[in-house]
């Protein structure tokens, strides 16, 4: 995969991130405006962190109308890889591509900190070059990252092996230590901690590279 | 308006002296509009007219300013083609009324101010002072403005990476929320707030104009508070002066300015900050030498029925005011379009008229309509430029002499010294959790250490390896006891503290808190912090390129002591691999790096440390900073960190400013963050273990004799303190406390403190 789009919201703001970790990693990063509606040219989709349209309302509440969602859906029915992260994720659950939703956290607090990541599942275009049980530092950085959902959705999750990432030490309140989900297939992969902030070890951990590059892994001709 | 018209300028702030001055420069009665305007234009927080004639004494000079004070941030070039843009603010009557939106504001004002230059905004800090937290409206307060920064600075997507955290009871009443933000750019991209250019538009960006902070200005930040139990008395009275902050507006207001420069549409911009629209149309033309015609009926509003002077005075927030060619305005409204951010032309740039005497005077015209009535009609300049400039009365307390001989340092120790440190230990960690410290991948050290250190990197900017430094500091108790002295040491400890990320300091930016300036002793206090800023900055070579004044931080006539918070900007020539921090490791040598005693009579003293503070000791002595040895330690300190930043071996595993709370408690934070225990010999006195003199590092190393050799060749004093290793600090007979104790009481202080119930 050569050619990822970055879907800019108004509000985005781990777009530049996003596209500086792509770009490390050798892929070819390009900003997607969300009124677009044609993803077609594109080998990825990922949906960046931020505050999409304010997020005054429920977090990706707005967003899942803008246009782009359109082409974001049927790139993921095509079988493209889409990763949602943080606002991202929040956004696909918001627009029942992930299940579950993103609720408070448990302290009611905003939290930007590191956390230790346990891989749950490889079967996923995040985590296909993850071994499973690997412990990965990646922080967070959310109001809004307690995943939630009900019993029978958790024990699908459980079933079809959709719980992608748990956190070590519970930050948030998530439910069953929740950091990141798939959908069935495993091309929609949405998680609340942000791979591309643990990409140097400038910074402090280099862990994100191996979701990143199995995201990047995925085979062109997948879809 | 209300108030009779005889009465009315006083209503609104204004001496009878200051109407006189009016009637001089109009040669004319004014009208109520044009009143208003010189009531918010001529107010303390705009004019600084009871500071400007002392901080005119500040250098403010060197090689590598680009812009110094006066205009919206202070500008370095950082090398590399690179320019960073740093500004600091106050936001502290604002705050202490309604503490989320006052602080989240202050946020949003301080970063329009650095984008107004071009820069994009990549960094917030936080300088925050409260009453203890024994007291239930402290903790709503600190909630509050935590929550504000939090809510506001994460979601506009500018990371916070530091400030302080100050409790005290003077600010009880009256709590200071300070700001800093810094930004960067291409160096060739600096833009000034000038509205040059006859027939140019200028054009209102962002938020519609609303009845919100009327007067913020003048009734709310250049007036103290009357009862004496602060603002909670006043709450009502003096909250429709609050702004309400908007930071997804404030988001796409920056992302279309920044892209407005980018594609060279804009000739100027100006932010509309402290008194709105009549400071940003005034100060663009006054700096343009030319006229400017505002058209209030063009002005975007949020509710009918809005008075002119409403309009033209509105602290409604995100917005700016961009000149703009009539050739660009097409090409402007598309890319606003695109950014969801309103755009309109609500003035345009006139010939300045010829005075009596052949002058060119650029006159502020309100009208109702381009081609419709004169509402008002001043000079621009007269606004902006030529409030009246007061030398107020000054006087040195009485009591001082009283106060100086109230020393602790003489004290006979009582009590376990173990106790005390653990008494002082607080972790931060509670406040800037809150905060996106990460955001843009360039914090290298983020908060809660002795500095922030950042990759010079952000969007649109030249490729570099350099980083940068910041640190908020201040200590109003030292302040205090000694304002010349207090402020020199303040600005010592800021030194130290870029010393200990590798960062050669370069500018100082100042936010200046002081209470009621009508008080002598308050402009004693700032006349003479002002001195003590001046020759420490000259005896580091360090230019002041920027500040704030806040005045009138008072309750009841009682001040808060003077909090001069400095802001400290360094640079890293190379910053590949990160500075070694806080955490030794087992076996490790600890040693104390710089001149073991401070200069004077008492060489441990102990007036106006956090340890005597914390025990109701409020006097003493303040100790001389002596410029010399000090340069000679710092600068060893920058060589041996820069060089592992840059990629190089070396034997130093761990360095730690010794900052508030003395020499015990750097090496108690030590022992908390890296989890491994010391042993540390006797100390020479009591005094060592909480004197807070700046100059002093603690440092670890691996290889001691090497370190040793090192820092004698550079003439630096080194003292081996003891060995990293086990699971205790000891400190000779003194202290003897498990790092669990330790790390426990510092992680869990600051919320269990927030947690109490009265």
């Amino acid at each position: 995969m050569t050619r990822v789009a970055i879907v800019v919201f108004p509000g985005s703001n781990c777009e530049y991130d996003a596209a500086a970790a792509m770009t490390q990693l050798g892929a070819t990063a390009e900003f997607v405006w969300h009124s677009a509606t044609d993803l077609t040219e594109f080998d990825g989709v990922i949906l960046p962190g931020g505050f999409a349209h304010g997020d005054y309302l429920r977090p990706g509440a707005l967003a899942r109308f803008s246009p782009v969602m359109g082409a974001v859906a049927r790139f993921a029915a095509d079988g493209g890889a889409v990763l949602g992260i943080c606002n991202g994720f929040q956004v696909l659950t918001e627009a029942g591509m992930l299940p579950g939703a993103l609720q408070k956290n448990r302290g009611l607090t905003f939290l930007c900190q590191p956390t230790t990541l346990i891989v749950e599942s490889t079967a996923s275009v995040l985590t296909r070059n993850a071994t499973k049980g690997q412990e990965l530092r990646i922080p967070i950085n959310h109001f809004s990252g307690a995943f939630t959902c009900d019993d029978a959705t958790y024990a699908s999750l459980v079933a079809n092996d959709q719980i992608v990432l748990r956190y070590k030490e519970n930050p948030n309140g998530s439910r069953g230590d929740i950091a990141g989900v798939a959908n069935p297939q495993g091309n929609v992969v949405g998680l609340m901690p942000h791979p591309e902030r643990a990409m140097s070890t400038l910074l402090g951990s280099v862990d994100g590279r191996v979701l990143l590059e199995s995201f990047l892994s995925v085979p062109v001709g997948a879809r | 308006m209300s108030g009779a018209p005889d009465q009315l300028h006083r209503a609104l702030g204004l001496t009878d002296a200051e109407l006189d001055d009016i009637r001089e420069v109009l040669r004319r009665d004014p009208n109520p509009l044009e009143l208003a305007l010189y009531g918010v234009m001529w107010s303390e927080h705009c004019s600084y007219k009871s500071s400007r004639l002392h901080l005119r004494r500040l250098p403010t000079e060197a090689p590598h300013v680009l812009v110094g004070p006066g205009e919206n941030a202070g500008v370095i070039d950082a090398g590399d083609g690179i320019a960073v843009a740093i500004r600091i603010e106050s936001h502290n009557h604002p705050s202490a009324i309604e503490p989320y939106q006052g602080a989240a504001t202050g946020v949003g004002g301080i970063l329009r101010d650095v984008f107004t230059m071009g820069a994009r905004p990549l960094v917030v800090m936080d300088p925050l002072f409260f009453g203890e937290l024994t007291d239930a409206r402290q903790r709503w307060l600190v909630e509050g403005v935590v929550s504000g920064i939090s809510g506001y600075g994460n979601s506009v997507g500018v990371p916070t990476i530091g400030g302080e955290l100050t409790f005290d009871d003077c600010y009880a009443s009256n709590p200071l929320v300070n700001v800093l933000c810094a930004g960067a750019l291409p160096t060739e991209r600096l833009v000034l707030g000038v509205a040059s250019g006859v027939g140019n538009l200028a054009v209102l960006l962002g938020s519609s104009t609303g009845r919100d902070g009327i007067g913020g200005v003048s009734v709310l930040a250049s007036a103290g508070f009357a009862g004496d139990d602060g603002a909670a008395s006043l709450d009502d009275a003096k909250r429709p002066s609050v702004q309400v902050g908007d930071p997804y507006e404030e988001k796409r207001l920056i992302e279309a300015c920044l892209a407005l420069l980018d594609d060279g549409l804009v000739v100027g911009i100006q932010d509309l900050g402290g008194a709105g629209l009549v400071c940003a149309t005034s100060e663009t033309a006054a700096r343009g030498g030319v006229g400017m015609d505002v058209d209030i009926t063009a002005v975007p509003l949020r509710e009918p029925g809005m008075q002119p002077f409403e309009i033209m005075t509105s602290e409604s927030q995100e917005r700016m005011l961009a000149i703009v060619t009539p050739e660009n305005w097409p090409a402007v409204a598309e890319l606003c379009a695109k950014w969801e951010v309103r755009a309109s032309v609500v003035g345009h740039v006139v010939e300045p008229d010829l005075d009596e005497q052949g002058d060119r005077v650029g006159f502020l015209r309100v009208r109702r309509g381009f081609d419709g009535e004169v509402l008002a009609e001043v000079p621009a300049a007269s606004l902006a430029d030529e409030a009246p400039l007061y030398d107020r009365p000054m006087r040195r307390p009485l009591d001082l002499d009283e106060i100086h001989a109230d020393d602790p340092t003489d004290d006979e120790p009582v009590g376990s010294p173990g106790d005390d440190l653990l008494d002082l230990l607080i972790d931060p960690a509670w406040v800037y959790r809150q905060y996106d410290s990460q955001l843009f991948l360039n914090t290298v050290v983020g908060p809660g250490r002795d500095a922030a250190l950042l990759r010079l990197a952000g969007p649109g900017l030249p490729i570099s390896e350099r980083g940068i430094a910041l640190s908020t500091d201040s200590n109003p108790r030292w302040c205090a006891l000694d304002p010349r002295r207090g402020i020199a040491l303040t600005v010592a400890e800021s030194v130290a503290n870029l010393a200990c990320v590798g960062a050669s300091a370069k500018a100082v930016v100042n936010c200046l808190n002081f209470g009621n300036p009508e008080h002598p002793e308050v402009m004693w206090q700032l006349s003479e912090t002002v001195d003590g800023m001046a020759g420490a900055c000259r005896d580091l070579d360090l230019p002041v390129i920027g500040g704030n004044v806040s005045l009138y931080n008072e309750s009841g006539g009682n001040d808060i002591d003077p909090t001069p918070v400095v802001g400290l900007l360094g640079v890293v020539e190379s910053l590949v691999a990160p500075p070694p921090g806080w955490s030794w490791r087992d076996g490790d040598a600890i040693v104390l790096v710089g001149v073991r005693h401070a200069a004077g009579s008492q060489p441990f003293p102990l007036g106006g440390t956090k340890w005597a503070t914390r025990r109701g000791r409020r006097g003493g002595r303040v100790p001389t900073f002596e410029a010399a040895s000090f340069r000679v330690t710092t600068n060893f300190v920058v060589s041996e960190i820069s060089a592992i930043c840059a990629g190089e071996a070396s034997d130093v595993t761990a360095v730690h400013d010794v900052g508030g709370g003395g020499l015990a408690t750097s090496l108690a934070e030590m022992v908390s963050v890296t989890g491994v225990g010391a042993t540390l010999e006797e100390f020479e006195s009591h005094g060592e273990l909480f004197s807070e003199f700046p100059g002093r590092f603690v440092m670890a190393t691996s290889d001691v004799g090497a370190f040793q050799e090192r820092a004698g060749r550079a003439g630096v004093p080194v003292v081996v303190l003891g060995v990293a290793g086990g699971a205790a600090l000891r400190i000779g007979s003194a202290i003897d406390l498990s790092v669990d104790d330790v790390t426990a009481r510092r992680a869990n202080a600051l919320e269990t403190a927030l947690a109490s119930l009265d």
